[in-house]
């Protein structure tokens, strides 16, 4: 996604709460943070060394640009990116259920 | 017979992608007409006026206070909206609506811009959802084509008291 707070970088995140979803923060200025509609948070997987919604809050999803899905360099590391919500970090309530 | 018009469906093809990927390039990179609607930039922008975009500015980063522009909206990212750039980062911005007693200002944050519709009655802008993100922004508008007894560039600001001057 571009970074909210420069528009000339792009951030790779994990996306760990959608719309409606209440979540707890790490650091941030409201312990508990309702994603308003249209916005998503991300977090990077490196808690408290991440500069991720944690530090500016929720983003726009009109800043997305793409979805990482494999890592390709350096070959050592070539995987597939998966797909997973680390257990800790999971939303308190879910509004689609 | 066969051939030939199996070899005329695919040049057509052919032209159709090469049509399409020119046009999108041209509005994501250059720019495009546009249909705007809604009151919120009246009377400069009128409900249903046609208007030409140009995308280079916001690529070069020289988009300008009192610019208007196209922004994808924060809270609906299917959905643009046309407002006027009223403060960039780091400016100071009076974030209180005129009948507030106390007037409230705030400094725009880092990578964010303030938008205002022309029509202060009648607008959601940033009064409303804050700072919107640089990154949002998708083309400066620069002339309106229709309707034709309105053509030309559009005017400065109704408003020139919302821009505080440091």
């Amino acid at each position: 996604l571009r970074s909210p707070r420069n528009p000339e970088q792009k951030i790779i995140k994990r996306v760990i709460a959608l719309e409606g979803d209440i979540i707890k923060t790490i650091g941030y200025k409201k312990k508990y943070v309702k994603v308003p509609h249209g916005h998503i948070w991300v977090e990077g997987d490196h808690h408290g060394h991440s500069f991720d919604s944690n530090a500016f809050g929720p983003v726009s999803l009109g800043l997305l640009h793409a979805r990482a899905t494999h890592i390709l360099w350096p070959p050592h590391r070539w995987q597939k990116l998966q797909p997973v919500l680390p257990p800790e970090r999971k939303p308190l309530h879910r509004e689609q259920e | 017979m066969l051939r030939n018009a199996l070899g005329k469906t695919f040049r057509f093809l052919g032209y159709t992608v090469q049509y399409g990927c020119i046009a999108h390039c041209a509005f994501e990179y250059l720019g495009g007409i546009v249909v705007c609607s809604g009151p919120s930039m009246e009377p400069t922008i009128q409900n249903s006026d046609i208007v030409f975009s140009e995308s280079l500015s916001r690529h070069f980063y020289c988009i300008r206070k009192g610019d208007i522009v196209i922004v994808k909206s924060p809270n609906d990212p299917k959905s643009n909206i046309c407002k006027r750039v009223i403060g960039l980062e780091g400016d100071k911005v009076c974030t209180s609506n005129p009948s507030d007693f106390l007037r409230s200002h705030s400094y725009v944050p880092k990578g964010h811009v303030w938008l205002e519709g022309d029509n202060l009655k009648n607008s959601t802008d940033s009064r409303y959802y804050g700072p919107v993100p640089y990154g949002l922004i998708r083309g400066r508008i620069w002339l309106k084509i229709w309707p034709l007894n309105d053509f030309g560039f559009l005017r400065a600001s109704p408003n020139g008291h919302r821009f505080l001057d440091d």
